[in-house]
C-alpha cells in the first residue's frame, strides 16, 4: 500500500519536472573554462554548482559553495565576465557569460 | 544622481509589494526598491505568471502583481542599499552605478535569513541553507536524482522536503532539533487559530510520504572529501550515519536587521519595535514582515498594506486590518517558542571547527573572546564580506554575544560608489 502510493506521487512529481524542462530555452556559458549549458533563468550559483565547480577558495584554501542561496552569506561570490565579487545567487546566466571561481 | 520619491520600499516580497502598490495606487510617487533579479523576495522567489501555481499563495503574488503593475510604482531590481548617509537620504548601487534616493516615507521589508549554526563539516561544498536549498533550485539547480538530508528548525524544513522531492530529490530523512513536546502546544494552537497553515503543513507531508520526520534529532557532522557525501545525525539519543549528496541545514529564521539598526531604529528582542501603523522609533520609517517579528507570508502581506496604508495618511483603513495582524502576531511569537534551540545545539561545533566562513575563524579562537569587540581585534571574525550576517546568528547562540553593530557601507561596495558619495555632514552628528 505505502509502496503503491509512493509509486503514484513519484509519477506526478517526475511529470511536473519534465513538464518545467520541456519549457526551457537553453544559455551556454564558462564555469572556470569549462563549456556548460542551463536553463535560461538559472542563477550563476546554480549554473557554477551544476559545473561540479566550487565558487570560491576560503582564505585558508578551502573550496566552498552556496550556502544561503539568497545573496546573504557572500559564499557564491565569483569573478564574472572579468568583474570581481558578483554574487553568483542574485545574477542570471547569460550567452557567452565567462564565470570563474574566486 | 539623486532621485527623490514620497514613498521608498525596500525589499520586493509579499510586505514591499502590498506597501508599495497600495502607497502607490493612491497616488503617492513610489519606488520599490530589490537587490534580486526578479520580484517575489525569498517565498516567491523565480515566480512567474505561468508558475505561480506552485508556490504557496501564488495566487496572491499574481494578485498583488496586478495592483503592483497598475499604480505606477516604480521598480528597481538589482539595487542594493550600501548606506543612509543622512536623514531621509539612501545610498544605493547596481551592478553598473550608485544612485542618493530622498524620501518622506521609508518603508523597510528586508525579509529574513536562516540562522546556521557551525558543526563539524558544514563549510563542505553541497551543505546549505535549508531555505538555501530551496532558493537554489527556484534558482534552477538540478534536484533530480539527489539525495538530501533536510535537518535543523522552523516550519519550512517539511516545507523545503517537500519542494525537493517534488523537484526530483531522494528526502533521506527530516530531522527536527525540537522535542515533540515543545511542538504540541504549538501544533493545537494553530489547530484552532491558523487551520490554513496546518493543512498546509499536510499537503507537505502527503508529498513527503514515506520520508522519515525526526522530532529530538540533528546533525552532528558532515563527512566528505571534495563535497559532502554522508552526514552524522543524533535521532532521539542514537547517531547514526545517513549517505548524502545534500544536506539542507538551518535553524529557523532570523531579520535582517542592518539598515533597521543602520537608521537607529529601536529594536526589542531580536526584533523592530512598531506601533500599529508598523512606524519604527524612527520617524518617516516603517517596518513590515519579517522584521517585526517571523511570521510569513500573509503577516508581511497584511503589514505591507498597514504601512502602505499609513504613508498615504489613511489611517482607518491602515487601523481596520489590525486585528488579523495581531493574531499573525500571536502565531508568530508561539511558532519561536515551538523552535527554540536546544541547549546541545551549542556543543556541536569542535575547537577546529570555522565559524565565521568570510574569515576562517574557528571555534577555538572565538570561545575565549568575551564579545565581538574583543573578536574582531584578535580574528577578524564577522569583518568579511558578510559582515557577519553568517556568524552573527551563531556566536549570540555558541558565546551569547549581543547582537553586531551595522556601520556603513552595510553591503560590501564599490570604491566609486563612496567616492561618489556627497553628503556626509551629519553623520558625526548621529
Amino acid at each position: 500500500m505505502i509502496s503503491a502510493i509512493r509509486a503514484a506521487i513519484a509519477a506526478i512529481q517526475a511529470a511536473s519536472v519534465r513538464e518545467k524542462m520541456l519549457a526551457d530555452r537553453k544559455i551556454s556559458l564558462t564555469v572556470n573554462g569549462k563549456p556548460v549549458e542551463v536553463a535560461a533563468g538559472t542563477s550563476v550559483a546554480a549554473a557554477v554548482m551544476m559545473a561540479g565547480e566550487p565558487s570560491r577558495f576560503s582564505v585558508t584554501g578551502e573550496a566552498r559553495a552556496p550556502l544561503c542561496g539568497m545573496g546573504i552569506c557572500m559564499e557564491c561570490r565569483m569573478t564574472v565576465d572579468g568583474v570581481p565579487q558578483r554574487r553568483g545567487c542574485q545574477l542570471l546566466c547569460a550567452d557567452g557569460m565567462e564565470v570563474q571561481s574566486s | 544622481m539623486r532621485a527623490r520619491f514620497d514613498v521608498v520600499v525596500v525589499g520586493a516580497g509579499p510586505g514591499g509589494i502590498a506597501a508599495a502598490a497600495v502607497a502607490a495606487a493612491a497616488g503617492m510617487r513610489v519606488c520599490l526598491l530589490d537587490a534580486n533579479p526578479g520580484l517575489g523576495g525569498q517565498v516567491w522567489r523565480g515566480i512567474g505568471a505561468g508558475t505561480a501555481r506552485s508556490y504557496p499563495h501564488g495566487g496572491k503574488f499574481v494578485r498583488w502583481k496586478a495592483r503592483l503593475d497598475a499604480s505606477g510604482c516604480e521598480v528597481w531590481q538589482g539595487w542594493q542599499v550600501v548606506d543612509a548617509p543622512k536623514q531621509r537620504l539612501l545610498r544605493v548601487e547596481s551592478d553598473v552605478e550608485s544612485r542618493e534616493i530622498e524620501f518622506v516615507h521609508l518603508i523597510l521589508a528586508t525579509g529574513a535569513r536562516e540562522r546556521f549554526l557551525p558543526f563539524p563539516g558544514w563549510t563542505l561544498p553541497g551543505v546549505m541553507g535549508v531555505g538555501g536549498a530551496q532558493a537554489m533550485v527556484k534558482s534552477g539547480l538540478d534536484a533530480s536524482g539527489k539525495r538530501v538530508v533536510v535537518a535543523g528548525s522552523g516550519p519550512l524544513l517539511l516545507a523545503v522536503a517537500a519542494g525537493l522531492a517534488k523537484a526530483g530529490a531522494t528526502i533521506e530523512g527530516v530531522f527536527e532539533q525540537a522535542t515533540r513536546a515543545q511542538m504540541a502546544p504549538f501544533v493545537l494552537s494553530a489547530l484552532a487559530a491558523q487551520p490554513g497553515k496546518l493543512i498546509e503543513g499536510a499537503l507537505y507531508r502527503l508529498w513527503t510520504f514515506g520520508v522519515p520526520y525526526r522530532f529530538d534529532s540533528w546533525v552532528r557532522r558532515a563527512e566528505g572529501h571534495a563535497r559532502v557525501e554522508r552526514v552524522w545525525v543524533s535521532i532521539g539519543g542514537k547517531e547514526r550515519a545517513i549517505a548524502c549528496d545534500w544536506l539542507a541545514c538551518g535553524f529557523h529564521l532570523v531579520p535582517n536587521l542592518e539598515l533597521p539598526r543602520l537608521l537607529g531604529c529601536q529594536i526589542l528582542a531580536g526584533c523592530v519595535k512598531v506601533d500599529a501603523l508598523q512606524q519604527s522609533s524612527v520617524e518617516g520609517v516603517a517596518c513590515v514582515g519579517e522584521l517585526t517579528g517571523i511570521g510569513g507570508l500573509e503577516k508581511a502581506l497584511h503589514e505591507g498594506e498597514i504601512a502602505g496604508w499609513a504613508a498615504v495618511g489613511n489611517q482607518a483603513r491602515a487601523l481596520s486590518l489590525a486585528s488579523r495582524r495581531r493574531r499573525q502576531l500571536e502565531f508568530a511569537a508561539r511558532m519561536e517558542r515551538a523552535f527554540a534551540l536546544r541547549p546541545e545545539l551549542r556543543r556541536l561545533p569542535t575547537d577546529s571547527t570555522i565559524v565565521c566562513r568570510c574569515e576562517d575563524v574557528t571555534h577555538k579562537e572565538l570561545a575565549a573572546c568575551e564579545g565581538w569587540r574583543e573578536a574582531k581585534l584578535h580574528s577578524r571574525c564577522g569583518m568579511g564580506s558578510c559582515q557577519g550576517r553568517i556568524c552573527g546568528g551563531a556566536a549570540e547562540f555558541l558565546y551569547g554575544w549581543g547582537p553586531k553593530d551595522a556601520r556603513p557601507p552595510v553591503y560590501p561596495t564599490k570604491v566609486a560608489t563612496l567616492a561618489a558619495e556627497t553628503d556626509t555632514a551629519d553623520r558625526a552628528s548621529r
